[in-house]
């Protein structure tokens, strides 16, 4: 499990049972370590660890509109991390999920205000999710037909489609979906009584509640279902599936199909539980922040759960820390990258320690 | 329209084509040397924004270009020992450790850049230039070649550098050996890791290198996250190239001219939006790809970290 292996289904195997003492060393150190290490860097820039984690941690879970912000940001990141959960366990390295996010998003907040202006909410945000579906699915069969018909990397071709996907979607938003009335370019404004509905008295919509359950089913789908282990038998090697009678070619359309769905329902679910509109040239470029949380949670959709929700955590107070403490949120980035090498020393280790053992 | 292709804007417009297409071109040469001993640097866009930083802070302290591009070199080289550890030594994931080198240095370039030089945008005047007697006089593409800094000249050459190593020299083939069956290269006695890890440092050193020409050359200051997007160009690249760096310079001229088609486009008040000629070679390769493409052809054991003995 240490190695790093050559597609990423084989790296989703269960760690082997060493002792519970590392396995629960092997969780928690990288995050200590990482939070160690950007104390060192916080202090090198003059600032208070102490005061700025505390601040992070109150301003991102302790305090309710922080919190609620905090579970607001999860929900894009869930339906990402769900749609690489299939993709990482399938086998395929859809690195192409910001370009399928952000397509979907535009096409919903060019479609949602005239569905929702003819349509009541229960028939136009279903609607709406069909249509983010649709358009992120369709965006990702070049890839799969590439890979399923000729064997190409799906590595150089999903990064390709992602940068062709956010050009486009620029290119919409910019000429056919422009909203003449503003001066900035962006589609048409959701009226926000339009929007996801809010859950009881707080700012959270219901695309959270969706969000995590979408997590869950894919979990449960990849590790419980036929389907699932047909997709992870192709991950883990598509020679075996040939001969196990598979069909490797559908299977590759379903998988990449999944995933890009969840990626285009991701930008559904921002788009209409949050911003009502896109401008141009917006791109959170949430696909490469949420692959090594994946990746961390060693494509284990409850982990998953833990991982991007604390993430958002960071993020949110991160951002209100940045304003407080002059601290920009780009240490975040740093805090992530730092958590994935803390991780990877902690795998190095652990393969020696069961090496030893 | 016809005033538009005076050869003075033509020679503009292939000017802007080279010095855009110039990071793509070193970077893309490195990650095809990492890429042809098997491994897969995702972090190449970490390492030329790292490149970049520290090639334009170095340049803007001591005035002087070839030490940005040297600071930007080690930046670069100092990411690829990361890589090479933490891939190469250890065998991680090589995706996840990319993606990780690159997250890292955006948010530590973005923070540096925050602290020294967020309040001033401080800008570095014109690069220098060692016209080739002669060659730079010629019309149209002139200027676009042969009225450069040396780093240009030095950057074509080590397309055809290394197009010889790989064809006929024993490195060559042992990096060639490394990406395609590591376990024959170990038994003829080469190590497999040195040979990878020397490929990583190469290509950090490369990516680098790109990265401080784009922030000092290309925009004269730096920006964070402003590489945006060019080391996973780079990577797309050096495998649509398919081990031939020829290609990879015929790639990355493509690309750097469809940067500069687009300032271009503007300078002459052309309304289409920038983003639809930026897709333009991606949408062309995709076509050609969908059309054309047989098995595409990768190194064997490209992302496979090699432990001896195992299969």
């Amino acid at each position: 499990m240490a190695a790093g292996p050559a597609t990423p289904a084989q790296g989703g195997g269960r760690a082997g049972g060493r002792a519970a003492l590392w396995g629960a060393l092997a969780v928690a150190l990288p995050p200590l370590l990482a939070l160690a290490a950007g104390a060192v860097l916080l202090a090198a820039l003059g600032k208070d660890p102490l005061a700025y984690y505390g601040y992070v941690l109150k301003r991102g879970l302790l305090s309710p509109t922080g919190f609620e912000a905090s579970l607001t940001r999860a929900a894009p990141l869930l339906l990402i991390a769900a749609g690489l959960i299939v993709a990482f366990r399938a086998g395929l390295w859809n690195l192409g999920v910001d370009g399928q996010f952000l397509l979907a998003a535009v096409c919903v907040a060019a479609a949602a205000p005239p569905l929702a202006a003819a349509w009541p909410a229960f028939v136009a945000i279903p609607a709406c999710f069909a249509i983010a579906v649709a358009v992120a699915a369709l965006w990702s069969l070049v890839p799969a037909f590439l890979k399923a018909r000729h064997g190409i990397n799906e590595i150089v071709s999903t990064l390709m489609t992602s940068f062709l996907g956010i050009g486009l979607a620029n290119v919409l938003v910019k000429l056919p979906f422009n909203d003449p009335a503003t001066t900035v370019p962006q589609t048409a404004t959701l009226p926000v009584e339009e929007r996801l509905a809010r859950l009881g008295d707080s700012t959270v919509h219901w695309g959270v509640v969706l969000a995590a359950v979408a997590v869950v089913a894919v979990h449960l789908a990849m590790t419980r279902t036929a389907f699932g282990l047909k997709l992870q038998i192709v991950g883990a090697n598509p020679r075996t599936a040939i001969h196990a009678g598979l069909d490797v070619g559908w299977l590759t359309f379903a998988a990449f199909a999944a995933s890009a769905g969840l990626a285009g329902l991701a930008g559904a679910v921002d788009v209409l539980g949050v911003h009502g509109t896109i401008r141009a040239d917006w791109n959170p470029a949430y696909g490469i922040l949420v692959i090594p949380l994946v990746f961390l949670a060693r494509f284990n959709g409850f982990a998953a759960l833990a991982f991007v929700f604390l993430f958002a955590v960071l993020v949110i107070g991160g951002e209100s820390a940045a304003r407080r403490l002059d601290v920009p949120s780009f240490f975040v980035l740093v805090l992530v990258a730092l958590l994935m090498l803390f991780f990877a020393v902690t795998e190095f280790l652990g393969h020696i320690l069961g090496r030893r053992g | 329209m016809d005033a538009l292709f005076t050869e003075a804007f033509v020679a503009a417009f292939f000017f802007g084509a080279v010095t855009a297409g110039l990071p793509l071109l070193l970077a893309g040469l490195g990650e095809q040397i990492s890429e042809k001993a098997g491994v897969l640097n995702v972090g190449m866009e970490g390492m030329m924004l790292a490149g970049a930083y520290a090639g334009f802070a170095a340049a803007f302290l001591s005035g002087s270009f070839l030490l940005g591009f040297l600071a930007g070199g080690l930046a670069g080289l100092a990411a690829g020992l990361i890589m090479a550890l933490l891939c190469v030594v250890w065998g991680m994931n090589q995706i996840v450790v990319g993606i990780a080198i690159t997250l890292g240095a955006e948010g530590i370039t973005a923070l540096l850049h925050h602290i020294q030089f967020a309040r001033s945008y401080p800008r570095l005047s014109r690069v220098e230039t060692w016209p080739l007697p002669a060659l730079a006089d010629l019309p149209w593409l002139g200027a676009a070649l042969f009225d450069r800094h040396p780093l240009v000249y030095l950057a074509f050459a080590l397309v055809f550098a290394l197009a010889w190593v790989f064809r006929r020299t024993q490195l060559g083939l042992n990096l060639q050996a490394a990406g395609d069956m590591p376990a024959a290269l170990d038994a003829a006695g080469v190590s497999v890791a040195a040979t990878r890890i020397a490929a990583v440092l190469a290509a950090g050193l490369l990516g680098g290198v790109g990265g401080a020409y784009l922030s000092t050359v290309g925009g004269g200051l730096f920006l964070p996250f402003m590489t945006g997007g060019a080391g996973f160009i780079a990577i797309v690249l050096a495998m649509l190239a398919r081990g031939r760096p020829l290609w990879v310079l015929l790639g990355a001229l493509l690309f750097g001219a469809s940067l500069a088609l687009t300032t271009a486009l503007q300078v002459a008040g052309v309304d289409i939006p920038t983003d639809v000629i930026q897709m333009l070679p991606f949408a062309m390769v995709i076509a050609m790809l969908v059309a054309f493409a047989r098995h595409s052809h990768l190194p064997p054991a490209l992302a496979i970290p090699y432990r001896r003995g195992e299969r």
